[in-house]
C-alpha cells in the first residue's frame, strides 16, 4: 500500500532520542519536525498539521498528559506517547486522555516504524474496516452490520457483551484500548471499575478466535493497560 | 527568717562578692524600710535582726568568705609552684549523734575537710538505745545525714551495739585518718562509770586523730520547731516495736506464771535450782519484748522469788543473808540475759532487713540483666520501684534529638501526668537530681533522678512516692541510687546491644553492596566493552569489511545493548522491590492472560525454544500484580532461555492445589546443579560459577521477592527425567461471582 508522505511532530526533550528518531523517519519518507518542550510542541502541532505525533511524557515546562488534552481540543491527529518502563499508570492517563498508543523506552526502530504505520493506516481508512463493514483477521470473518462472526466456514456463537467488546476493538483497529475505555464502551459508566468482566471476557473471545488463546496472534493484552487487536500483517 | 540558701550555693559559686556593713548601719537601714517593708521590718528587727544575731552573721559571712579567698590564694600558689601531694587516701569522718548541734558538727566536718581537701565521711551508727529515739529527733538525724550528703560527705548507717567500736571498725574500712565528734556532754563522773564514745574510740582506735568539736550553749532554735513540722513521719524499715504496755503486761504475767510453776516445784527441788526457772522467764520475755520488759521481769523474778519462797515466806524480810547474794547474782545474771538477748533480736531484725534489701537489688538485677530491649527494662524498673519504695515510676528516656519523652509501654499513664518533662529534660541536660525533697523545683510531686551510666546519662528516672518521707532515709535513698544506676547500666548494655547489631547490619549490607557493585560492574562494562569495540572497529574499518561482516557486528550490538537493558531493568525492579516502595496493585487476573503477554514479551529471546502451554479450563480467576506476576514468568522464561540449549521444549502449565494454585515452567535442558535448588533465589547467586553466560543472579532473587509479597512461595527442582522445573504458588482466595449473566441480557 503506497503511503503517501507524512508529516509527523516529534515532541521530546531528549536530544539522542530525537536524533535516531528523526533519521529512521526521514529514512522512511517522513518530514519530522521537532520540538524540545511541549509548548514548542503544541504550537508545530497547530501550525504543521502533521498525521501524527510523538509524544515523550516527561517534558521540562509541561506534562504530556496536559499536552495530548489540548491537542484533543481540536485534532483527532494519532498520539504515541513515549514511557519509560516503569510507570503503567501514567501510559494508563495518557492513553485514557486520548493517545492512541504507547511504545516503551529503550524501544528499537522497526517497532516505532511499525507503531506509527499503524497509526497512519488507521487515519486513512478510518474505522480498520474496507468501508462495507466487513473485517477479516487470521481465519475470522467479522460482518459488523449483520452481526455474523465466521470462523473458516463455521460461524461463531458471541454473546451480545463479546460481539460488542469485538466491536469496540475493531472500531479502534490498532490502538491500545484502556481497561477504562473498553468498560465505559462495552458495559457503560457504572462499569468502569469491574476489570475482571473485561478480562473474563477477553479470555472468551480468544478461547472462541483465536488458534492458541495462552499465545494470542491478534486480541493482544498489553498487561495493566488494555488490549489491542492487532492488524493481520501483510 | 526564712530566707536560708543551702551551703551548696555559696560552695559551688563561680564568684562570690561580699557585701559587708556594720550592724548598726543594716539595723538604721531596716528602720528606714531599705531592706523590708516598713511593717515587716518592725517584726523582723524585733525577731531575728537583734544586733547581737547581725554581728554573729557578719562574722559567719566574712570568715566563710576569708575561707573562700584563702583557698583560692592556695589554688593559685599550687598553680604556680610546685603541686602539693596529698593523700588521696586520707580520709575525714563525722560521728552523726543525735542531739541538736549535729548540723552544727557536720557543717565543721565539711569546713574542715575541705581545708584538708580531703574527701569525708558522714556516719551514724544506730544503737538499739538510738533505736527508741522518738520519730522525731530520728528524723533530726537522718536529715543531719542528708545535710552532710549534700555537702559533700558520703554517708552511711551503721547499726550495731557499742558506737564506739562499729566507728573504729569502719574508720579502718575506709582509710579514715581523722575522726570529728561532738565534745561529750556528761559530767566527768559519769564519764568514769561509762565511758564516752571519744573514750572507747581512744581506746579502740589509737591510729585515728580525734577532732572534738565545741557545742553551742544555745541549741539552735529553729530545729526544734522543723521537728515540730514533721513529726508525725513514720520511718520505714524501723525494727518491730511491740508495743511497750503490751510487753510489761506480759513481763507481770510471765513471772506471776513462773511463781505459780515454782509454788508446786518448791516441794521437790531445792529453793537454788527453783530460782533457775526466773532466769527462763526473763529469757522468753526479753527476747520477745526487748529490754524494757525483760528488766521489768529481771525484777519482779527476784521479788516473787523474795517474797514466796525464801523464808520467812510472804514476806521480803529475809533470814538468811546467804540470799542476799543470791538476789544480787540472780539480779545481774538476768538483767545481762535480758540485754543480750534484746540486742540479739535487734541484730536479728536488722540482718532480716538488709537481707531484704539486698534481696530486692537481686532481684532487679536478675530480671535487668535478662532485659532485651528499652521497653523491657522500663517495665521491670517500674514494677519493682513500686514492690521497694511504694511509689509510681516513669522511666523517660531522650528521643533521637535528645528530647526527653515519655516511652509508650510499661508507664503507667496516670503517674505520667504528674510527671513534667520540662524538669525532666533539666534533669537529663545537667545530670542532677530535681523535684521533690531537691533543692530544684522541690514543689512538684515527683522526684527526678538522671540515670547516670559510665558513658553517657542514658534517661530520667521520675517516681512519685506514696509517703514521701520513707524515701528521703539514707538506706532507702542509696538503695533507690543503686536501682537508678542499675537501671542505667541495663540501658546502657541494651543500647550497646543496638549498636553492635546495627554495626552487623551495616557490615552485611555493606557485604551486599561490594558484592552488589563486583557483579554490576562486570555485568556492566561486559556489554559496554563490546559495544565500544564494535562501534568502533564500525567506525573506522567500515569501508573494507564485507556486508555479511557488517551484518553480524550489528546483530552483536544490538544484542550487548538488550542484554544491558535487561540487566538494568532487573537492578531497578530489585531496588524498588528492597525499598518497599512497590505496592502491589492486585486485582483479580486470568492466569492465561498475563502467561500470554510474558510470552509475548520474551518472543526475541525464546525463538530457538518451542514453548507449549497447558491451562486447564475451569482455574479459577487470580488475584495478583498484572505487571509483577508478568515479571516472574518473564524473569523465569528468560533463565530458561538462557540455561537450556536451542531446540529445547518449555512447558508453562498451572493447577489448582487446595487454596493454592501452582504454576510451573519446565524443561528439558540439563537441569540445575546439584545443591543448588534454593540458593539459586539468593541475591547474587548463580547456578554456573563464573559462568559466561550474562546476568548478575538477580532474575531469581526478584522472582522470590515478588511471590513472596504475594504471600505464595517459589521452589525449583530437577525433573525424573530430564530438564528443571521451576514452580510458584498463588494464593487462591474468594474470586469475585462470575458476572451476572442478566447483565449480558441488557444489551
Amino acid at each position: 500500500m503506497p503511503e503517501p508522505i507524512a508529516n509527523i511532530v516529534l515532541i521530546e526533550d531528549e536530544q539522542q532520542i530525537r536524533r535516531f528518531v528523526r533519521i529512521a523517519l526521514e529514512r522512511e519518507g517522513f518530514h519530522v519536525y521537532e520540538s524540545e518542550t511541549g509548548e514548542r510542541g503544541l504550537i508545530e502541532t497547530g501550525t504543521r498539521k502533521p498525521d501524527a505525533v510523538i509524544l515523550d511524557l516527561g517534558l521540562p515546562d509541561i506534562d504530556g498528559i496536559e499536552v495530548i488534552k489540548q491537542i484533543r481540543t481540536w485534532s483527532t491527529v494519532p498520539i504515541i506517547i513515549l514511557s519509560s518502563r516503569s510507570d503503567e499508570h501514567e501510559k494508563v492517563k495518557g492513553l485514557d486522555a486520548g493517545a492512541d498508543d504507547y511504545l516503551t523506552k529503550p524501544f528499537g526502530v522497526p517497532e516505532l516504524l511499525a507503531r506509527i504505520r499503524a497509526q497512519l493506516r488507521r487515519r486513512f481508512f478510518a474505522g480498520g474496516s474496507s468501508g462495507d463493514g466487513i473485517y477479516r483477521f487470521g481465519d475470522v470473518v467479522v460482518d459488523l452490520p449483520k452481526r455474523l462472526v465466521l470462523r473458516g466456514t463455521k460461524q461463531i456463537h458471541l454473546t451480545p457483551i463479546e460481539f460488542k467488546l469485538l466491536a469496540a476493538l475493531i472500531r479502534n483497529l490498532d490502538r491500545v484500548m484502556t481497561q477504562r475505555q473498553l468498560l465505559n464502551e462495552v458495559w457503560g459508566p457504572a462499569y468502569v471499575e469491574n476489570s475482571h468482566y473485561l478480562r473474563i471476557y477477553m479470555g472468551h473471545l480468544r478461547q472462541k478466535l483465536e488458534d492458541d488463546p495462552a499465545q494470542p496472534k491478534y486480541l493482544q493484552t498489553e498487561t495493566a493497560v488494555g488490549y489491542r487487536l492487532l492488524s493481520p500483517l501483510k | 527568717m526564712r530566707e536560708t540558701l543551702p551551703d551548696k550555693v555559696f560552695d559551688q559559686a563561680d564568684d562570690v562578692t561580699l557585701v559587708d556593713l556594720p550592724a548598726d548601719e543594716l539595723l538604721r537601714r531596716l528602720r528606714e524600710g531599705k531592706v523590708y517593708l516598713p511593717s515587716l521590718a518592725e517584726q523582723a528587727s524585733k525577731n531575728f535582726f537583734r544586733k547581737g544575731n547581725l554581728i554573729a552573721l557578719r562574722e559567719l559571712a566574712l570568715r566563710r568568705t576569708a575561707d573562700r579567698v584563702d583557698a583560692q590564694m592556695r589554688e593559685y600558689r599550687m598553680d604556680q609552684s610546685i603541686p602539693q601531694i596529698w593523700q588521696a587516701n586520707d580520709r575525714l569522718m563525722v560521728c552523726i549523734e543525735p542531739g541538736p548541734e549535729a548540723e552544727q558538727i557536720v557543717r565543721a566536718a565539711a569546713r574542715l575537710a575541705s581545708s584538708l581537701r580531703t574527701d569525708w565521711l558522714a556516719v551514724y551508727v544506730e544503737t538499739p538505745a538510738l533505736q527508741k529515739l522518738a520519730n522525731a529527733r530520728r528524723d533530726a538525724i537522718f536529715r543531719t545525714l542528708r545535710l552532710a550528703q549534700e555537702l559533700g560527705a558520703e554517708t552511711a548507717t551503721l547499726s550495731g551495739i557499742s558506737i564506739g567500736q562499729m566507728l573504729a571498725a569502719y574508720a579502718r574500712s575506709r582509710n579514715v585518718s581523722r575522726l570529728v565528734m561532738g565534745r561529750p556532754r556528761r559530767s566527768l563522773v559519769a564519764r568514769l562509770i561509762k565511758p564516752t564514745v571519744a573514750d572507747e574510740l581512744a581506746s579502740h582506735a589509737k591510729d585515728i586523730d580525734l577532732y572534738v568539736v565545741g557545742r553551742d550553749i544555745q541549741p539552735a532554735s529553729n530545729e526544734s520547731m522543723r521537728d515540730k513540722g514533721k513529726a508525725a513521719v513514720s520511718l520505714a524499715f524501723q525494727p518491730k516495736k511491740v508495743s511497750s504496755r503490751h510487753g510489761y503486761i506480759w513481763a507481770a504475767a510471765i513471772s506471776s506464771l513462773t511463781t505459780l510453776i515454782a509454788s508446786f516445784l518448791v516441794y521437790r527441788f531445792d529453793l537454788s535450782n527453783v530460782a533457775m526457772l526466773y532466769l527462763l522467764g526473763v529469757i522468753v520475755v526479753s527476747a520477745r519484748f526487748g529490754r524494757g520488759p525483760g528488766a521489768l521481769t529481771s525484777l519482779l523474778s527476784v521479788f516473787a522469788f523474795d517474797f514466796f519462797f525464801v523464808p520467812p515466806k510472804l514476806s521480803f524480810a529475809v533470814s538468811d543473808t546467804q540470799y542476799l547474794l543470791t538476789f544480787i547474782v540472780m539480779l545481774t545474771v538476768s538483767l545481762v540475759i535480758s540485754n543480750l538477748t534484746s540486742n540479739l533480736r535487734y541484730q536479728a531484725q536488722g540482718a532480716t532487713y538488709r537481707e531484704n534489701r539486698i534481696r530486692a537489688l537481686y532481684d532487679l538485677g536478675k530480671e535487668l540483666a535478662a532485659a532485651l530491649t528499652s521497653s523491657h527494662i522500663i517495665e521491670i524498673s517500674i514494677s519493682h520501684l513500686s514492690g521497694v519504695f511504694q511509689s509510681r515510676g516513669v522511666v523517660l528516656l531522650p528521643d533521637s534529638h535528645e528530647r526527653i519523652r515519655a516511652m509508650g509501654s510499661g508507664n503507667n499513664d496516670t503517674t505520667q501526668e504528674s510527671v513534667n518533662l520540662g524538669i525532666a529534660q533539666w534533669v537529663y541536660e545537667h545530670d542532677e537530681e530535681a523535684g521533690f525533697g531537691t533543692h530544684t523545683l522541690p514543689s512538684s510531686k515527683a522526684i527526678y533522678l538522671p540515670l547516670m551510666a559510665p558513658m553517657r546519662t542514658r534517661g530520667v528516672l521520675a517516681i512519685v512516692p506514696e509517703d514521701p518521707a520513707t524515701i528521703f532515709l539514707p538506706e532507702q535513698r542509696r538503695l533507690l541510687d543503686t536501682f537508678v544506676s542499675q537501671i542505667a547500666l541495663a540501658l546502657e548494655r541494651v543500647h550497646y546491644v543496638e549498636v553492635a547489631q546495627d554495626a552487623l547490619i551495616t557490615m552485611e549490607s555493606e557485604r551486599l553492596r561490594n558484592a552488589l557493585l563486583s557483579a554490576i560492574s562486570h555485568d556492566l562494562r561486559t556489554p559496554l566493552t563490546a559495544i565500544i569495540g564494535i562501534v568502533s572497529s564500525l567506525k573506522e574499518q567500515e569501508q573494507d569489511m564485507s556486508r555479511d561482516k557488517r551484518q553480524e557486528l550489528i546483530d552483536a550490538l544490538y544484542g550487548q545493548a538488550f542484554r544491558m537493558n535487561s540487566l538494568v531493568t532487573n537492578l531497578l525492579d530489585m531496588a524498588r522491590l528492597q525499598t518497599g516502595k512497590v505496592q502491589l496493585n492486585k486485582q483479580w487476573q486470568i492466569l492465561e492472560e498475563v502467561v500470554g503477554s510474558a510470552i509475548r514479551t520474551m518472543r526475541h529471546a525464546l525463538e530457538q525454544h518451542r514453548i507449549q502451554v497447558h491451562l486447564p479450563h475451569d482455574l479459577p480467576l487470580l488475584q495478583f500484580d498484572a505487571v509483577l506476576i508478568e515479571r516472574v514468568l518473564c524473569n523465569l522464561l528468560e533463565n530458561a532461555g538462557k540455561y537450556t540449549p536451542a531446540g529445547s521444549h518449555l512447558v508453562v502449565s498451572a493447577e489448582k492445589r487446595d487454596d493454592e494454585v501452582w504454576i510451573s515452567l519446565a524443561d528439558d535442558g540439563p537441569g540445575l546443579p546439584a545443591g543448588m535448588e534454593t540458593r539459586i533465589f539468593d541475591k547474587f547467586t548463580r547456578g554456573e560459577k563464573e559462568s559466561a553466560k550474562p546476568g548478575v543472579g538477580l532474575g531469581l532473587s526478584i522472582c522470590r521477592a515478588i511471590v513472596e509479597a504475594h504471600d505464595g512461595k517459589i521452589w525449583a527442582h530437577n525433573l525424573p527425567t530430564q530438564g528443571a522445573i521451576f514452580t510458584f504458588s498463588l494464593p487462591a482466595g474468594n474470586p469475585p461471582a462470575p458476572q451476572d449473566p442478566e447483565a449480558d441480557l441488557l444489551h
